[in-house]
């Protein structure tokens, strides 16, 4: 098979083309990047056929997203596809931040024993796609069609009526629902005539992707101010295959021909790396970058995920990871919805806990970004300020920033939240609305076991499990929307979810995130909760 | 604990003193970075937002830039 990055994917003529009228499917993806990719897995997960429609013939134009947050990869792994991600990309952990010629600030992950997904791999995003349209192909449920692209949108009662454009003539498709993952750039977005609101920025930014061995150590490098780069800002990362991710901040008005011609980005890469380096380029982009989003990411039948719903600078690694977690997000409400097992009302949730997500993606971008590239004088002299201090005070380093790293959003007051039988603070990392955390198990991990539906967790350090426990959780797994039944006993597990005294009971939805809790077990309230989670109530 | 708007300094004209002190050399684009660089030590001292923000608020209508 050729190189992931140079797959070639040939248009193939559909049974649905010539037909007198439109063929219909429930549910259309347009975008095979990886929030359509991930979005079509999950639907496969659940038992759903997709069609998936791109119009490119090639996964990936270059690397673009290349950090993959745990959260992320947890995703996949449910989906199939982790370990492969995990086998290819590299694992990192460390940060270091110089100012000048000097280190001033060095950050470590920190991660935590007992997780099976790092905080973090680079990996190119080509290769993400690579893993998803291989695992894509083994479900036998869905149906890739590239070079296809969406020429004309017509909402009808209920469906969606799509033109579809392709190499070989038009034809038509009737979608009870379509996710819009087309990306930046949404062909949807502007067929609907939706807008983006927020901020557009001016700075511009060179990537050089490069392929050199180079005997340095995996850690995420950033300059403030560097003599190769004056004034200005410069990052610098490793990808798999001996790739490494170059990307200088250039003026506001530098020109866009010149700068990506091979010869003047050679020049910027020498003089960070040295003048003897033999390198070649795998891709050279310069980009400016928004911080906007829909006002809204449903719109009746069409639902919008990723890049295609809202726009982040790439400082902190957000765009991708925000993406997945948008897919995730959607994909167990509209297969309750498509199943009749949940109201319609369930898929406005996704616009109410997606879009807080996104605004928390756009307030710390914009943070990074007005500390990466300050917009006044003043803004420039806290910054300088803060570098400078953060050599030699500790509280300056806290302060830093040169991205704030992808962690998965926790969805604080959230319509679908339950009750929280903890007191506050107690246990806050896993209060209803966050993600679930992992934890080993004997021969596996929590993650894998709680899997891709709903799941009632009874944490306690004592195995014996109560009469009544254990005959509510029977009674759960036998309603019309089952509540896997698990009972956790290990010290790990039982200590990160605050049960390391007294038991706990956890329910947690299928996208992972925690919809109550409580110490001890009331089956009535798992109930409450569970219509709750699902918009019943 | 509240912003303080009566006298907390126990020298004030020392204190006065040894701010304009720490600008005596400097050049007016030097005395804005060490500006900066107080502001950040002593609102990392304070660590109460609540205090910093009204600080800030009384700072600017101070200013004529009430918001």
């Amino acid at each position: 098979m050729a190189h992931a990055k140079d797959r070639v994917f040939p248009h193939r003529r559909s049974a649905d083309h010539g037909q007198p009228g439109p063929a219909h499917h429930p549910i259309v993806i347009v975008g095979a990047g990886p929030v359509g990719l991930v979005a079509a897995l999950d639907l496969a997960s659940k038992g759903h056929r997709t069609v998936v429609i791109d119009k490119k013939s090639n996964l990936s134009d270059g690397s673009r997203a290349i950090c993959w947050a745990k959260r992320s990869l947890e995703i996949m792994d449910r989906l199939g596809a982790g370990q492969a991600l995990l086998d290819k990309g590299i694992t990192w952990k460390t940060g270091k931040v110089f100012f000048d010629t000097r280190q001033v600030y060095e950050f470590d992950l920190l991660p935590e024993a007992g997780h099976r997904m790092p905080a973090f791999i680079n990996l190119q995003q080509y290769y993400f796609e690579h893993y998803g349209v291989e695992a894509a192909q083994q479900t036998g449920l869905i149906d890739l069609r590239w070079q296809e692209e969406v020429s004309g949108l017509t909402m009808t009662g209920d469906g969606v009526l799509l033109d579809i454009a392709t190499p070989e003539g038009p034809y038509r498709l009737l979608a009870d629902w379509v996710i819009a993952a087309d990306g930046a750039r949404s062909t949807l977005r502007r067929l609907m005539g939706l807008e983006f609101e927020g901020r557009v920025f001016q700075d511009q930014f060179l990537i050089c992707d490069i392929k050199m061995k180079m005997d340095r150590p995996v850690e995420r490098w950033f300059w403030f101010d560097p003599p190769f780069n004056r004034g200005r800002s410069a990052l610098l990362h490793k990808q798999a295959d001996d790739v490494w991710r170059l990307d200088f901040q250039v003026g506001n008005e530098a020109d866009r021909d010149e700068e990506v011609r091979p010869e003047n980005a050679a020049r910027r890469v020498r003089s960070m790396l040295g003048e003897d380096i033999d390198f070649t380029f795998e891709w050279i982009s310069l980009y400016r970058f928004q911080s906007r989003r829909l006002q809204r990411f449903r719109h009746g039948r069409v639902l919008f995920a990723g890049d295609a719903a809202h726009q982040v600078s790439p400082f902190g690694a957000r765009g991708g990871n925000s993406g997945v977690q948008d897919a995730d997000n959607l994909v167990w409400k509209l297969d309750l919805v498509i199943k009749g097992q949940a109201p319609d009302g369930l898929l406005d949730s996704y616009d109410a806990e997606r879009a807080y997500a996104a605004d928390e993606n756009l307030l710390h971008t914009t943070r990074s970004t007005d500390f990466i590239a300050p917009k006044s004088a003043a803004s420039r002299m806290f910054r300088d300020g803060v570098l400078a201090l953060a050599e030699t005070e500790p509280f300056a380093r806290r302060l830093v920033n040169s991205g704030r790293l992808s962690v998965a959003t926790s969805y604080d007051q959230s319509p679908l939240n339950g009750m929280d039988g903890f007191a506050r603070g107690e246990a806050g990392a896993v209060r209803p609305g966050a993600a679930a955390l992992d934890a080993p198990l004997d021969g596996g991990w929590l993650l894998q076991q709680i899997g891709g539906g709903f799941a009632g967790v009874w944490f306690s350090r004592e195995r014996h499990v109560p009469e009544e426990v254990a005959r509510g959780q029977a009674g759960l797994a036998q309603r019309e929307v089952p509540v896997k039944a698990l009972v956790v006993s290990q010290e790990t597990a039982c200590a990160r979810y605050g049960a390391a005294g007294a038991p706990a009971y956890y329910l947690f939805r299928p996208d992972q995130h925690v919809a109550a809790r409580w110490h001890g077990f009331d089956q009535g309230a798992v109930e409450a909760a569970l219509d709750r989670a699902i918009a019943k109530s | 604990m509240p912003l303080q708007y009566d006298l907390n300094l126990k020298d004030p004209d020392g204190t006065y003193a040894a701010i304009i002190d720490a600008h005596g050399d400097l050049t007016d684009a030097e005395s804005a970075a060490l500006n900066a660089r107080l502001v950040l030590l002593l609102a990392n001292h304070i660590g109460d937002a609540e205090v910093l923000r009204k600080a800030i608020e009384v700072a600017r209508t101070s200013l004529g830039k009430a918001r």
